[in-house]
């Protein structure tokens, strides 16, 4: 310390510390640690104050305290503005997931049609796709929201004059009615054997494989399935004196009354979500097929196989494998748009939780907590389940 | 049957076969690729219906019987057959300064022109590589983001402006080339950082990076709004479309870091090998060897989440801040023009399909450009 020697020694211990890859990266990496906890800390602080001059509490206790605001869409519980806060963000959260499954599914099956309509060989057909889909990726999901959701709200006509197909169906500015089947008490019969038709099904075609290890004979399995799955519950239900009525929406007042009411924002949201997705999808698919190798179809070909089951057994099996993982991760983006619910008054996690509830209580710190780990879990679960997948799909490599 | 038929021509006067079917020119070409089969007629068929429902009635509402200038709805619609027959495009029109700059001080329209100017300047340099003196472009094109905020904004001997008089086209810009020139160097120091080999940067890399890919981009909003001011020392007046930005960037930037991550999971060991062998430090190594590589291949990927990021940038209308989208919804309250709501959508459409179609032909061209393998 005192000597100019012992000075310029430690700086050479330091030095030659430093030039250590294994000692630097130690030393960097505390001193990562110590910013970290010192950038913490101060928030923390900074929380603290911030809260007490504003003379707000950090606490959860507001969630068992009645919400006070109604949300007009609710089809899975029931719901009164006298409820929990805990409760409205139970229906937000099931409306989210109402909007997501929903989408996901119109969503693939639309994206796989259009895939494969992109790689048809009718020039006309794959140009049109090809334009549609352009088009509409290249523009912000929340303007396909906003332009579908304002079709029904400037263009359909108010209740009274509703635009209705054969008295049945009917299009207005504050939703779709149609027709709400009424169950009667024999259904559960046909309930009961649609159950057995699945078991009946799942036995048949372990059967029907067995049949082809041994002999080499192939039942067309996927036909007959659906005729038992079709046609068992059908015979039932006609035995049974077709249990079942159907309530027809009628105008009464100002709105119809009856039926199932299909509001513009659900019918919007999970629109214009599905076609923008529909569109990424289709590209995957498109992808995918693509990338499984002429050679793949003409070696099957080559040992005889028939075109179908060459698409069956050998290319859509490796096109899955391309296919699936980028498809979860468009799942999870359809279900992270979701929460642009908000932006047309739908009332999904983030309009309740996020939303009225944030604005009718303060508590800002809270409630974004809360819909943050909402999100999160969804994600890691949807991930999880991809790394499930990808490693049961992964090839074997050598 | 056909063979006895055949049977009975006497020699010489077996009629002339029809000439074989045509393999080239424009029938044939519609043969093969539009009734080739059933199934494919009958598609054609319905395309040509479709096409034939959808584009003449479009083309009359947009430009047939469009009318170009008016002062309001009502004066417009009194100039058609019948009203909303066709677009009201003079209401675009009308509102077109509104569009573009928003609520910025009309006497200070200069500063967003030299700023679009001065982007357009800026872009050259990045965009063309056969540029001469391109290094000093580039230099110049690093600081325009903080030389046109300095102009938008104002201080320093300017006058200032409110960043919440921003709006239409500019504020769109401004969050877009914002998030967009930020979030590619911070997505690669992420990128990295999960690569490292030091556990501690690399956990906190992927929790960074998970969370915010785990939630969506309005709940970050919210949290910007509403919350981002309890974290910072009291007394500090952070502005808001500060703090979007930030979000925004961060946001893009662990995207962007995935990205990046796949290109450099791509390159092979040796290549880092080969650095080390040559004495280049970890930074030497990156900069000369691994990144060139590794963005090549993630070009795609890149210019990707580029488009994004810039059409992700119309959430803001959710939190109140009024882009191109916003200015457009808000206008549609305006009860002058009340109804013309597919006017407005289409014309954002259009801009937003312009910008990004543009960005993702250009990604096309870069690959092939540097598409050096075999």
């Amino acid at each position: 310390m005192d000597s100019p020697s012992s000075k310029s020694n430690q700086a050479s211990i330091l030095l030659r510390l430093w030039r250590n890859q294994e000692h630097r990266s130690t030393i960097i990496q505390i001193f990562t640690i110590v910013i970290m906890l010192v950038f913490l800390g101060m928030i923390v602080r900074n929380v603290d104050t911030n809260m007490r001059t504003i003379g707000k509490e950090f606490s959860f206790d507001f969630l068992n305290s009645p919400a006070g605001y109604d949300i007009t869409f609710q089809p899975f519980i029931s719901y009164s503005p006298t409820d929990t806060h805990t409760r409205a963000g139970i229906v937000g959260l099931l409306n989210t997931f109402l909007v997501a499954i929903s989408g996901i599914i119109i969503a693939t099956i639309l994206g796989f049609t259009l895939g494969i309509l992109r790689l048809s060989n009718n020039w006309l057909v794959s140009r049109i796709v090809y334009v549609f889909l352009e088009f509409t990726r290249n523009v912000p999901i929340l303007l396909h929201i906003l332009f579908v959701y304002g079709i029904f709200v400037y263009t359909f006509p108010v209740p009274k004059k509703a635009i209705s197909i054969s008295d049945t169906v009917f299009f207005s500015n504050r939703g779709v009615y149609t027709p709400a089947p009424v169950f009667e008490e024999g259904f559960k019969y046909v309930f009961i054997s649609i159950l057995i038709a699945i078991l009946i099904i799942f036995f048949f075609i372990r059967w029907s494989r067995k049949v082809q290890d041994t002999t080499g004979k192939i039942y067309p399995v996927f036909y007959i399935s659906i005729a038992i799955l079709i046609g068992l519950p059908l015979v039932i239900f006609f035995s049974a004196g077709s249990p079942i009525s159907i309530e027809i929406p009628a105008l009464k007042g100002f709105n119809f009354k009856g039926g199932t009411s299909i509001k513009p924002e659900y019918i919007a949201l999970t629109f214009a979500l599905s076609y923008y997705t529909a569109c990424f999808i289709a590209e995957i698919v498109r992808g995918g097929i693509l990338a499984i190798s002429k050679g793949q179809t003409e070696a099957a070909h080559g040992l005889g196989m028939r075109p179908n089951r060459t698409l069956q057994l050998i290319v859509i099996p490796q096109a899955l494998r391309v296919i699936i993982p980028p498809l979860c991760s468009q799942y999870l983006n359809l279900t992270k748009n979701s929460s642009l619910a908000i932006a047309i008054g739908y009332m999904d996690v983030v309009a309740t939780i996020g939303g009225i509830s944030l604005m009718q209580t303060g508590k800002e710190m809270e409630t974004m907590i809360i819909v943050l780990l909402i999100y999160l879990c969804i994600s890691l679960f949807i991930s999880a389940f991809m790394n499930w997948f990808n490693r049961k799909m992964a090839l074997e490599d050598r | 049957m056909n063979n006895q038929k055949i049977q009975n021509y006497t020699p010489g006067s077996h009629p002339d076969l029809l000439p074989p079917v045509k393999t080239s020119g424009p029938l044939a070409w519609v043969r093969k690729n539009l009734f080739s089969s059933t199934l494919n007629s009958i598609l054609t068929l319905f395309s040509l219906w479709l096409l034939w429902s959808i584009i003449p009635p479009f083309l009359d509402w947009a430009f047939f019987n469009s009318i170009w200038t008016a002062a309001n709805r009502e004066e417009c619609w009194d100039q058609m057959a019948s009203p909303a027959l066709g677009a009201c495009w003079a209401f675009i029109e009308n509102r077109f300064s509104l569009f573009t700059y928003g609520f910025y001080p009309p006497h200070l329209h200069w500063r967003v022109n030299l700023s679009f100017v001065m982007l357009v300047l800026a872009l050259i340099p990045v965009l063309y590589e056969k540029l001469p003196y391109r290094k000093y472009g580039l230099i110049y094109s690093a600081i325009f983001p903080f030389i046109s905020g300095w102009l938008l904004v104002g201080g320093f001997g300017l006058e200032t402006v409110d960043t919440d008089q921003f709006g239409g086209i500019m504020l769109t810009l401004i969050l877009g080339v914002t998030g967009i020139s930020f979030s590619l160097p911070i997505g690669i120091m992420l990128a990295l950082g999960r690569q490292s080999n030091m556990p501690i940067l690399r956990i906190l890399c992927v929790i960074f990076i998970e969370f915010i890919r785990g939630v969506p981009l309005i709940t970050l909003l919210f949290v910007a709004s509403t919350m981002l001011n309890y974290f910072l020392p009291p007394g500090t007046v952070f502005d808001l479309l500060l703090r979007v930005l930030i979000m925004v960037t961060l946001f893009a930037s662990a995207y962007m870091a995935e990205v990046i991550r796949g290109g450099l999971q791509a390159i092979t060991k040796g290549q880092h090998e080969a650095g080390d062998s040559l004495g280049l430090t970890y930074w030497q190594a990156h900069r000369l060897i691994v990144l060139p590589q590794a963005l090549k291949i993630s070009i795609p990927g890149i210019v990707n989440t580029f488009i994004g990021l810039y059409k992700d940038t119309t959430l803001v209308l959710i939190i109140g801040m009024l882009d191109l989208l916003g200015i457009g919804d808000a206008s549609l309250a305006d009860a002058q023009w009340a109804g013309l709501a597919n006017e407005i959508y289409i014309f954002v459409a259009l801009f937003f399909f312009l910008t990004c179609f543009g960005m993702s032909r250009y990604s096309i061209y870069l690959e092939k450009k540097l598409h050096t393998g075999h």
